[in-house]
């Protein structure tokens, strides 16, 4: 199992899209709940294929992403 | 003290903003303003200060803003048409609570006009010259060397209040050439410090925010209404003005600035011929001493007001007296400056 | 072991961005953000944001600020940096504040070679005050003042801002990126950062425009916005490095 993953701010994401369109594993996706502004945030629906590139970090215009990437083996 | 020395009016005021410790001067050339900014553009580099010439009156006053985000003393000075290209920037200063000097060296107008000493700017310069709920303190020296005493309270003021502050001067004041002695130089340490609020890097603290904006009324009425409060206090205790001979006066002149200091002529001549006048200049246009001005009156028959324009201060001076004594006003305009006989001639008509 | 190797940058305030949904301006303000934490300048920066839909910019980082007003943005900087020449000033302004207002304000202030940082932003529209044209619009774009599509016979031509600027002698880098894919945000963090780095060398005069999209005036969705962004701005308003005089200064 890949160890990276990311986190997103539910409350900060407007819906937008940027990061799902952008990721190269699709790992991400609009999720069906509303958050309070009344948008879709975006959701990491596989976080096992995510590889911790960063792309939806890069354009997410609302600092909504946190980027977790395995950077060692332990 | 030092002795006194023969000086320029526009000069004498740009050697006494450095004495008042100003450090950042921006401007741009207008007549007959311009022997301001060449003061400056010499002056400044020997005592390591900050001269730019800009390339409008529009982007001296933003650069006003932006020094006066700092908290340190800064100025420009101009003449009416540039004044007008200022008033936005003005207004955000005020909005902004910034702490900065203006001079006004008044020139005729509206529009282009000419070069010569006029008085036609007083509204834009009490009543706010641009939009918004805003005053500046307004300062009106009736001599060169009143200019030059003006200025550092001036800039006292300006810290003090964190304001706008503006001197206004006319082309006579700022053209001619009087004796003058000059203050020391200010010694700045502990009477402006801005550091609660000033832009100069969040270090150890919280970011500061300076700006005159707040997209939510309620909170821009609150700004507004702290605004007034200061404004009450500044004309609890800082308003000024002189009279000469009113304590027997049956017939009182008013006139500020260049007019006023003529008239204390017309009250000389005119005591040479019997008629008992005095005079009350006001030195503060904004606070305007309304009270002050009202007392005065009080047993004067008439008042005649006289200005280098076509009548503006004339409506403080209805205001203050409340209708107890008849207004009368003389203003010639355009650049034209009533002579000491003609104001006689006028004053004789109500006596 | 897992780290947070992409997090929201450190000079950025708490706050939640004011801007629509899949504005570019707030991917801008963490390419600044981050530079200002990776230059460990957040304590001596001063920022000066613009009036339009980043007027509240002034907000969003948590370095001293003001809100110029509109088109001033450059002179208020000058005002600053003269004041304080050891504090890292910058300016951040949309294409209605620099390129129509404020046109003299950025040309005077890049030809005196001012020591400061300015980053423009521009849509090619004035989105604040509702998709009005402005002057970087495109020859046939419609918007709200422009509704039958913008006409060079009456309404003259794109303004191209750093083509004219290039030409001032006091800039010292100018540069044109986007910020539509993440190759393009990397290639515009590493300019955003030679700005700055222009500056606190003491070099002159440095900025940095960044094409960006208006979903919500355009009417377009944030992905097409990007599609368009691509096929139109970008021929109207090629990407590329305008001055680079970094190296004849050092």
């Amino acid at each position: 199992m890949s160890k990276n993953f990311v986190k997103i701010d539910e409350e900060r994401c407007k819906g937008c899209g940027l990061c799902i369109n952008f990721c190269p594993k699709k790992v991400l996706s609009f999720s069906e709940k509303f958050n309070s502004k009344g948008y879709h945030p975006a959701r990491q629906h596989d976080p096992d294929n995510c590889i911790g590139c960063g792309f939806c970090y890069m354009m997410c215009p609302d600092t909504a992403i946190t980027v977790f990437k395995e950077t060692a083996k332990v | 003290m030092a002795e006194k020395v023969m000086v320029k009016g526009n000069e004498a005021m740009a050697e006494a903003a450095v004495r008042a410790g100003c450090r950042i001067y921006f401007g741009y050339p207008i007549t007959p303003q311009s022997e301001f900014i060449e003061y400056m553009a010499r002056r400044m580099p020997q005592i390591e200060g900050v001269f730019l010439q800009s390339e409008s009156e529009v982007a001296a006053v933003n650069m006003v803003y932006g020094a006066a985000c700092t908290g340190n003393r800064v100025m420009t000075s101009t003449s009416s048409p540039g004044f007008s290209l200022m008033q936005e920037g003005v207004s955000y200063i005020a909005g902004a609570m910034l702490p900065a000097v203006f001079v006004n060296v008044v020139r005729g107008g509206p529009g282009l006009g000419d070069i010569q000493p006029a008085q036609s700017d007083y509204f834009q310069a009490t009543k706010g010259g641009a939009h918004g709920d805003y005053h500046l303190i307004v300062l009106a020296p009736g001599s060169i060397q009143e200019s030059v005493d003006l200025m550092e309270d001036a800039f006292r003021m300006a810290d003090e209040y964190r304001m706008p502050v503006l001197i206004l001067a006319d082309g006579m004041l700022g053209q001619m050439m009087e004796p003058v002695e000059f203050p020391e130089f200010v010694k700045l340490e502990g009477i402006n410090d801005h550091s609660a609020w000033a832009l100069r890097g969040a270090t150890g603290r919280e970011a500061n925010k300076v700006t005159s904006f707040d997209i939510d009324p309620v909170n821009l009425e609150k700004m507004n209404i702290f605004i007034q409060e200061i404004y009450k206090r500044i004309k609890a205790k800082e308003v000024r003005y002189e009279t000469i001979g009113l304590e027997d006066a049956e017939y009182m002149l008013v006139g500020y600035g260049t007019m006023g200091r003529i008239l204390g002529s017309v009250v000389k001549l005119a005591r040479s011929k019997g008629i008992k006048v005095g005079l009350f200049r006001p030195i503060t246009l904004w606070p305007f001493p309304y009270a002050e001005l009202k007392k005065a009156a009080e047993g004067v028959k008439t008042i005649l007001t006289v200005e280098m324009s076509m009548g503006q201060m004339v409506e403080d001076v209805r205001l203050a007296v409340e209708g107890s004594v008849p207004v009368q006003f003389y203003g010639r305009t355009g650049g034209m400056v009533p002579t000491p006989d003609e104001v006689l001639a006028e004053l004789l008509k109500h006596v | 072991m897992t780290e947070a190797t992409y997090k929201r940058p450190e000079s950025l305030a708490k706050r939640e961005f004011s801007y629509c949904p899949g504005c570019h301006h707030g991917i801008i303000h963490r390419l600044v953000a981050e530079t200002i934490d990776e230059l460990s300048i957040r304590e001596k920066t001063l920022m000066v944001a613009p009036v339009g839909c980043s007027v509240f910019a002034y907000e969003f980082f948590d370095v001293d600020g003001t809100v110029a007003p509109h088109g001033r943005a450059p002179a208020v900087a000058t005002g600053m940096k003269r004041s304080l020449p050891d504090r890292v000033v910058f300016t951040y302004q949309g294409d209605g504040d620099l390129a129509a207002i404020g046109t003299a304000e950025i040309v005077h202030a890049a030809n005196r070679g001012e020591k400061i940082t300015t980053i423009f932003v521009n849509n090619a529209i004035y989105g604040m005050t509702g998709g009005q044209m402005a002057p970087t619009t495109l020859l046939g774009m419609k918007t709200t003042t422009s509704p039958y599509g913008r006409k060079s016979e009456t309404e003259g031509f794109p303004l191209h801002v750093s083509e004219l600027l290039k030409e001032t002698a006091g800039i010292v880098y100018l540069e044109r990126v986007a910020v539509s894919s993440p190759q393009e945000v990397r290639k515009a963090k590493a300019a955003i950062k030679k700005a700055f780095t222009v500056q606190l060398k003491g070099l002159g005069f440095a900025m940095v425009e960044v094409l960006s999209t208006c979903p919500t005036n355009w009417g377009l969705s944030p992905v097409e916005s990007i599609k368009w962004l691509n096929e139109n701005m970008k021929k109207e308003y090629p990407l590329g490095v305008f001055v680079d005089k970094v190296g004849d200064l050092k």
